[in-house]
């Protein structure tokens, strides 16, 4: 059986608007061709969505590239066919290129800041796109003004005279998208299109592109690391590890029973619904991606499987039968769903209670940037106490203040007149050249790039031996056994210590981050974003440790993150910012258990669940305002679905309230007007990990997921 | 077209993945130290297996492989052994007058004929690498350090301290560097050290501009936000932290400026404020002969002509491969 068969709906049309077939692309580099897709087959029939889904550096981009024969010039397509439409692309020649270019295939990417001229107006491009048809200058206007509407731009006009750099992010991606459908392709493929956007913009956009699919007449391709926006999305599912198809079938099939071991570890990586640190450690996936273009003997996940026995490192599995069309390159696919975790599940134990003494008070803290133009507010009158070895988690869309706010705790700019900080009840200095040493080592930060944050010349011993230097004041043979320690807490080797970070792995880079905030002790350490570079499995594994370290050190943590699955797991008070102001402030249960500030109520049903059970979708309306120019009465009015209609809330900004104890809303409603999303305790992050799954809870079935199944002729 | 997209997106995924530190036996974790838990993404791989040596030993590799370094290093090497050892090969004394032959046309006892002076140009052009080729790197070696240090210094504190050097800078760059060099050596007297100072002092100047940008560049990534947070003074911050990652365009911009200075020290030569006469020197020798051209002399000239050319396409093809290497 081949894998053609294997990941394709059991009839295949002659229709079908994508076929790979046994594809190997290589790179060429530095003389040596490296394999980098292996033997990759999927169809994808008329009107049918489908996604390939996998951590970085598993084919996935390569795979768009060749599909639309864009490889980079190093790379080549090394066997096997893809057939678009009916019609061989390998075959073609430049003008065949970009007429299937031109009206065939469109790809919308990542970041549509970069996918547009910088120095057009937006209507001029979107036009361009019928002009190539060979539409006069008017007709293309009036086209690409529909093309816009027809995304749900509420007002194309203006945004056709706008220049991208006066669009959001998420406008920008709208026109891209009304550009690629604009021709009503045969497929329509989207290369993690809502990678680069806040969560409430990428359920609008995933909700556009489902709408559209209804409309127009187009196969989707849609790539992605983010597993539950896949589920969302797709009718059928690829999973992608190391240049090969491992698991393929229908969506629900795939995520709900899993059959290959990496599709089994990758979804327990993802905190599911509700857990949180104090009831059990991730589970991760040991070891690490094959290198480029290595091809082990035997089956690619062998060295990270479990279950490997010796057959699995010599043979490679084919893609086997599992459930009607859903299939697993796996020997022991009835195994799968039951492999033991790789990391125990116990928790660490938490050395000392929590003291009443707050380590950092935060009074009245503002930030106002000045500059040309009219000055900016990016944080107003923020009060926070952070108690030792609690985490604080911090969320908010971009430019909500959850930068400025970690900035200013650091140091790195100065609060505004009137603003107080206290460490341990004394004041602390508001710029980091003027605090004191002790100061310095109380608040330290892992920053969210690790490629920015470590000094690319110097080594791993460097890094964090200038640290205990620096704040620990240590030298010498005790400088050095620290160092050790410290490295191997972080649970890396003495062998790192002479190497530099371009040797290491992300996961590894962050590690150093990690080991070089923890060196001086620090009693605060603010993280900002520290896992959304970095993939699931890797994130898993860094989420265990810093809360290992938690447990054992009695560190506070501020934990800036969009992923609120990720700060659901970890956090035990969260405050919820938005334009520069606290909108919610209280204890991690009672805000994700409600009742919720209409905003964080937007913010938790933005989140695409794994599980696909669809939930009522709050959708927030317009783009969130330039804190410069701030609404009048509550900030978020423009844009809060449960407004008064009495005009208060356009004119009187609400005061910051206790509801319960020691939790804070900034809204005029009352609580019971107030919504509650999740009465059962939790809808958040990924599902219940295979094999452990209970009854499903009663709920809302089908509906939001978008998709009907069995479109396409898809059932057997 | 339908397809819209920055086209060509990062290439190949090859190098930035991860690969597996081959068999590397993981050591034994003192169980008291790290938290009893056997994490997989423990250390035993991870890391490449690429050492920072191997990566400057395969740059330096690239580097030798490409053709234009080669040539250039080969026309270079060609002058800097006239240089060193022209004196034991060159046919006559260059210095040595012979008013019996002044004014040859090339021939077999004068490869490159003789001047107004019936003095052997061979000779000449053999021995008159050997000033320029002194000057010309003391010069943007000075002009390099001085420029780096300038450029560091404008760009990590920024405010008054790079407006007020900046327009200071740009008052000396509104004139044309040999015209700056020309009016201090008119003041100072030409001599070896004077112009290797004058032209190292404007080559830092446009060399301080370069590595601000740099600077500029890199003082945001959070790195130095990191060493900010220890405590570390201003001087650590930029000579440890920020220098080495600014190297690369330093690199770049001292090759550059060495065929600058090449030619600048040729100019002040054939303007008479460079090297002196008798000394045989390319730029003064094309000044003391350009008359006779239309006389029909043109060996006098030509050949000195020729060897500067030679000398700055050699190290503009060096500074070439070197760029590519670097930025990749």
């Amino acid at each position: 059986m081949t894998l053609a068969e294997a990941v394709a709906p059991t009839t295949s049309e002659a229709g079908d608007a994508l076929v790979v077939s046994h594809l190997d692309v290589a790179y060429r580099v530095r003389g040596k061709d490296r394999l980098t897709l292996r033997d990759v087959s999927f169809r994808i029939g008329a009107h049918e969505s489908f996604g390939l889904v996998g951590e970085s550096g598993c084919g996935k981009s390569t795979t768009v590239q060749a599909i639309t024969r864009y490889l980079p010039r190093n790379g080549s397509v090394t066997g096997g066919s893809i057939t678009v439409a009916g019609r061989d692309l390998m075959g073609m020649g430049a003008e065949e290129l970009r007429r299937l270019r031109s009206r065939s295939v469109s790809v919308v990417y990542q970041e549509p800041g970069r996918a547009l001229n910088p120095s057009m107006r937006i209507g001029r491009q979107v036009a361009e796109v019928f002009r190539v048809l060979g539409c006069d200058r008017g007709e293309s206007m009036d086209r690409a003004e529909e093309a816009l509407r027809r995304v749900q731009i509420a007002d194309p006009a203006r945004v056709m005279g706008a220049y991208p750099h006066q669009l959001s992010g998420g406008m920008l991606q709208r026109a891209v998208i009304a550009m690629a459908v604009a021709v009503e392709p045969a497929l329509l493929v989207l290369d993690e299109p809502t990678t680069a956007l806040d969560a409430t913009v990428e359920a609008e956009v995933l909700d556009l592109v489902a709408g559209l699919r209804e409309q127009v007449d187009t196969a989707v391709l849609f790539i992605s690391h983010n597993l539950a926006v896949i589920a969302r999305m797709c009718d059928r599912v690829g999973v992608m590890y190391a240049g090969e198809i491992v698991e393929g079938g229908r969506a629900r099939q795939v995520f709900d029973d899993p059959r290959h071991p990496y599709t089994v570890g990758l979804l327990r990586c993802v905190p599911r619904r509700g857990q949180r640190k104090d009831h059990a450690r991730l589970d991760t996936i040991p070891g690490f991606l094959p290198g480029p273009g290595e091809v082990p003997a035997g089956c690619v996940f062998a060295s990270r499987c479990p279950l490997a026995d010796d057959r699995c490192r010599e043979e490679t599995p084919s893609m086997g039968e599992v459930a009607g069309s859903h299939r697993a390159a796996c020997f022991k696919p009835d195994e799968a769903p039951s492999i033991p975790r790789s990391t125990p599940e116990e928790l660490p134990v938490r050395s000392g209670g929590t003291s009443p003494e707050p380590v950092i008070r935060l009074e009245h803290v503002s930030k106002t940037y000045t500059g040309r133009g009219d000055p900016v507010k990016a944080l107003v009158e923020v009060d926070l106490v952070l108690y030792p070895g609690e985490t604080l988690g911090v969320v908010g869309e971009s430019g909500c203040g959850k930068t400025t706010l970690a900035r200013l705790l650091l140091g790195l700019t100065s609060p505004d007149q009137g603003s107080r900080m206290t460490l341990r009840g004394a004041d602390l200095a508001p710029v980091a050249a003027r605090r004191s040493r002790e100061e310095l080592r109380a608040l330290q930060i892992v920053f969210q790039n690790p490629d920015s944050a470590l000094n690319r010349r110097h080594s791993v011993r460097h890094i964090v031996g200038r640290v205990l230097t620096k704040l620990a004041g240590l030298a010498g043979e005790r400088k050095e056994r620290r160092l050790v320690d410290i490295v191997r807490s972080v649970r890396m080797e003495p062998r790192h210590l002479p190497m530099r970070p371009a040797q290491l792995s992300g996961g590894l880079k962050q590690r150093v981050a990690i080991a070089r905030a923890f060196a001086g002790e620090p009693a605060v350490l603010v993280c900002d974003e520290p896992t959304s570079a970095l993939d699931v499995s890797v994130q898993a594994a860094i989420l265990n440790l810093l809360v290992d370290l938690q447990s054992r050190e009695q560190v506070t943590y501020v934990f800036i993150s969009h992923d609120l699955g990720v700060v659901r797991y970890l956090a035990d008070r969260i405050v919820v910012l938005y334009l520069g102001r606290v909108m919610e402030y209280g204890p991690a249960e009672s805000v994700f258990a409600g009742p919720h500030h209409p905003y964080t109520e937007a913010l938790l049903s933005a989140v695409p669940t794994l599980d696909g059970t669809g939930r009522e979708r709050i959708r927030l309306e317009g783009e969130i305002p330039s804190p410069a120019h701030p609404p009048a009465g509550c900030v978020f009015h423009t844009r809060c679905p449960r407004r008064l209609v009495d005009g208060t809330c356009e004119s009187v900004e609400p005061p910051l309230r206790e509801v319960s104890p020691g939790k804070l809303l900034r809204c005029h409603l009352p609580l019971e007007a107030l919504g509650r999303l999740e009465p059962g305790g939790g809808e958040l992050g990924g599902p219940e990990p295979p094999g452990r799954r209970e009854a499903p809870a009663g709920g809302q079935q089908g509906g939001g997921g978008g998709v009907p199944a069995g479109e396409g002729g898809l059932e057997g | 077209m339908a397809t819209t997209g920055t086209g060509g997106r990062a290439g190949p995924e090859i190098d930035g993945g991860r690969r597996p530190g081959g068999a590397g036996s993981p050591e034994v974790v003192d169980p008291l130290v790290t938290l009893a838990l056997p994490d997989h993404e423990l250390a035993s791989s991870g890391a490449m297996a690429v050492s920072a040596g191997r990566i400057r030993r395969e740059q330096l590799g690239l580097l030798v492989r490409s053709k234009t370094f080669l040539a250039g290093s080969a026309i270079l090497l060609f002058w800097i052994v006239c240089a060193v050892f022209g004196g034991f090969f060159r046919p006559y004394n260059p210095d040595a007058q012979n008013l019996l032959a002044i004014n040859q046309a090339p021939s077999l006892t004068h490869l490159f004929g003789t001047d107004n002076l019936g003095r052997d140009v061979l000779s000449r052009v053999i021995l008159g690498s050997r000033q320029i080729l002194i000057v010309a790197p003391c010069a943007a070696l000075l002009g390099t350090v001085l420029g780096s240090a300038l450029g560091l210094v404008q760009g990590y504190y920024r405010g008054w301290v790079d407006s007020t050097t900046g327009r200071v800078v740009d008052a000396f760059l509104a004139l044309p560097i040999v015209i700056i060099a020309f009016l201090i050596i008119v003041a100072a007297g030409p001599s070896v050290p004077t112009l290797i100072v004058v032209i190292g002092f404007a080559f830092g100047l446009v060399i301080s501009r370069t590595v601000r940008t740099a600077v500029l560049q890199e003082r945001e990534l959070d790195y130095v936000a990191a060493a900010r947070l220890r405590g570390e003074g201003a001087a650590h911050t930029m000579f440890v932290e920020i220098l080495p990652n600014v190297l690369g365009p330093i690199i770049v911009e001292f090759t550059v400026r060495l065929g600058y200075a090449i030619f600048t020290v040729a100019t002040l030569s054939f303007l008479g404020f460079g090297i002196q006469p008798p000394t045989p020197d390319w730029g003064a020798d094309i000044f003391a002969t350009y008359n006779y051209l239309s006389a029909g002399y043109w060996w006098e000239t030509v050949f000195p002509a020729l060897a500067i050319a030679s000398l700055i396409i050699s190290i503009n093809l060096i500074g070439d491969s070197v760029e590519s290497v670097i930025i990749e």
